[in-house]
């Protein structure tokens, strides 16, 4: 999933420093499941916020809504009634593709994002998340004993490890595991540690972001729709 | 061990020929003035058969290493231009390997590079296009089958003849490891080797033994890394705080055993006994000297270890 995490409030007070009233909208997706932006966090922000106001003595306003998804037009719509100067400030709380979604579908309404979109990752335990993919767009995990070098190595490094890679731990820090040394432990627990005098080939970067904004069309939804 | 000369650089030939080669380091200077690069070349000159001139160390911007190596060979002192991943995608490095060759370098030591949180631009966005496994290979190519990677042609005198040299290191972990690693980058098609600098004899002695038994040494020139210890001091933080380093106490124990002004005098005696090892050991075929801003000291330890005079060639 999406993993993201919520702004410094400070950074969030700054968009509606001379804003009256201010939707704030969550989305029950990703950010839901990483506990940044359901239901729950809407709610303490925007007590925050509204505690936030009293206390300075400014005069504003914040509802609360969340949606099934902001990634999806037809939740989108939902905030049609909302929108046409009832706020003078949006917040969303979904990835950043919430905010985009919302601004596109209501030009005339300012639209902010609470959230920082940071990886796309897995809970490693309760209230910790670890990056996994890179959504370079051409999975080859299954040559790296189901681990991804592409996303988990600082240098998306094919042939690691490199010279920086100690104890198990990356150069960049000892909070990162060297997935290099993962997958070669992996390969020795196999006896397979030959497989890695393969050179690995190229990587093609086009199916990444390289290639520029990307884009899925599968015609047989398309003409169903 | 002959093989077909690829480059004809100095360092090849001096490989080539058989006899124990020695090469140096020389960091270029975080501003443009060449006089800098120039003064450094002069305490190796004569002393070495190349210099490694090091790209953007420790990922802090320098004067360009292809820069730093026109002037050191301007000085009569043969470069081995390093190139690292950071920095540059496959467009660039391609097109910076024909302009390297074209301006009379020889010999080209690729490495992953550090990563830049470690520089002093930790803001910046890295590259990592191709692996150094990869830029190896992609140079092979470029050098003996006269392709880029994109398939276009290279005349036949336009092809980079450069002597491919990489990095290995027999201390990091797995200790299993490592030698599969070396052979990765000797099957991709690197000529030389120069290791992490050596402190830890008997395990560098048994990858050697590895290597050799490997057939990688018939493949690919080893040379061992060696970096003298100024201090006790030193010493110390190479054993505690330098990843991927062992340190013997037999080392810190003899420098401990002298006063503080003679632990320079000591560090050099240590590193001319792992010479002479060196020079012995089975497979191995030259010593790299990496004396990073104690340049000066290179005269006296390539005499004291009786690596000078270098051979004319």
């Amino acid at each position: 999933m999406i993993i993201a995490e919520r702004k410094p409030v400070e950074e969030i007070k700054g968009f509606i420093r001379d804003k009256k009233r201010a939707l704030l909208i969550g989305c029950r997706g990703c950010v839901t499941v990483c506990n940044a932006g359901g239901v729950k966090e809407v709610e303490i922000l925007a007590s925050l916020l509204r505690l936030d106001a009293k206390k300075d003595d400014v005069d504003l306003t914040v509802d609360e809504l969340t949606l099934e998804r902001q990634c999806d037009p037809e939740y989108i719509e939902e905030l049609a009634s909302l929108t046409g100067g009832k706020y003078d400030a949006i917040l969303s709380m979904a990835c950043s593709i919430g905010p985009q979604f919302i601004a596109r579908r209501y030009p005339g309404e300012q639209v902010y994002p609470v959230l920082n979109t940071c990886f796309l990752g897995g809970a490693m335990a309760h209230g910790i998340w670890a990056e996994h993919c890179q959504a370079c767009g051409n999975c080859v995990i299954h040559l790296f004993g189901g681990l991804c070098p592409i996303a988990r190595c600082a240098k998306s490094l094919l042939n690691g490890p490199c010279g920086g890679s100690a104890g198990g731990k990356c150069e960049v820090s000892d909070q990162i595991d060297c997935v290099w040394h993962l997958i070669v432990a992996k390969h020795m627990e196999a006896g397979a540690l030959d497989r890695l005098l393969e050179v690995d080939l190229l990587k093609d970067w086009r199916t990444s972001r390289d290639g520029g904004p990307r884009k899925i069309t599968r015609e047989e939804l398309v003409k169903n729709d | 061990m002959t093989r077909p000369l690829r480059s004809g650089s100095r360092l090849e030939k001096v490989l080539s020929a058989g006899h124990f080669a020695v090469t140096g380091e020389l960091g270029p200077p975080r501003h443009a003035r060449a006089e800098d690069v120039r003064e450094k070349v002069h305490h190796l000159l004569g002393n070495v058969d190349s210099v490694n001139i090091t790209d953007n160390q420790t990922a802090v911007v320098r004067m360009a290493s292809m820069a730093a190596s026109v002037l050191a060979q301007k000085e009569g002192l043969e470069a081995n231009m390093q190139m690292v991943c950071r920095d540059r995608n496959r467009i660039a490095m391609q097109s910076d390997i024909l302009g390297a060759a074209a301006l009379g370098i020889k010999n080209l030591l690729i490495l992953s590079g550090d990563h830049q949180c470690f520089g002093d631009h930790p803001e910046a966005k890295n590259v990592y296009d191709l692996d150094s496994v990869n830029l190896i290979r992609v140079l092979k190519l470029m050098r003996d089958e006269g392709r880029l990677l994109s398939g276009h042609e290279l005349p036949p005198d336009g092809r980079p003849a450069l002597f491919i040299g990489a990095a290995y290191n027999p201390f990091a972990d797995p200790e299993d490891y490592r030698v599969i690693r070396a052979a990765k980058k000797v099957k991709a098609g690197a000529d030389f080797m120069q290791s992490q600098c050596v402190y830890d004899m008997p395990r560098f002695r048994k990858f050697m033994e590895r290597a050799v038994d490997m057939g990688l040494t018939e493949e690919c020139y080893f040379m061992a890394g060696v970096t003298p210890l100024k201090s006790l001091g030193m010493a110390k933080y190479m054993k505690n705080k330098v990843p991927g380093i062992t340190m013997p106490d037999s080392y810190i124990d003899r420098l401990k055993g002298v006063p503080k002004e003679k632990q320079p005098d000591e560090g050099v005696n240590i590193a001319c006994e792992q010479i002479q090892e060196f020079k012995e050991m089975k497979g191995l075929a030259g010593v790299h000297l990496m004396l990073v801003e104690w340049e000066h000291m290179v005269p006296r330890i390539v005499k004291q270890a009786g690596l000078v005079p270098r051979p004319r060639i």
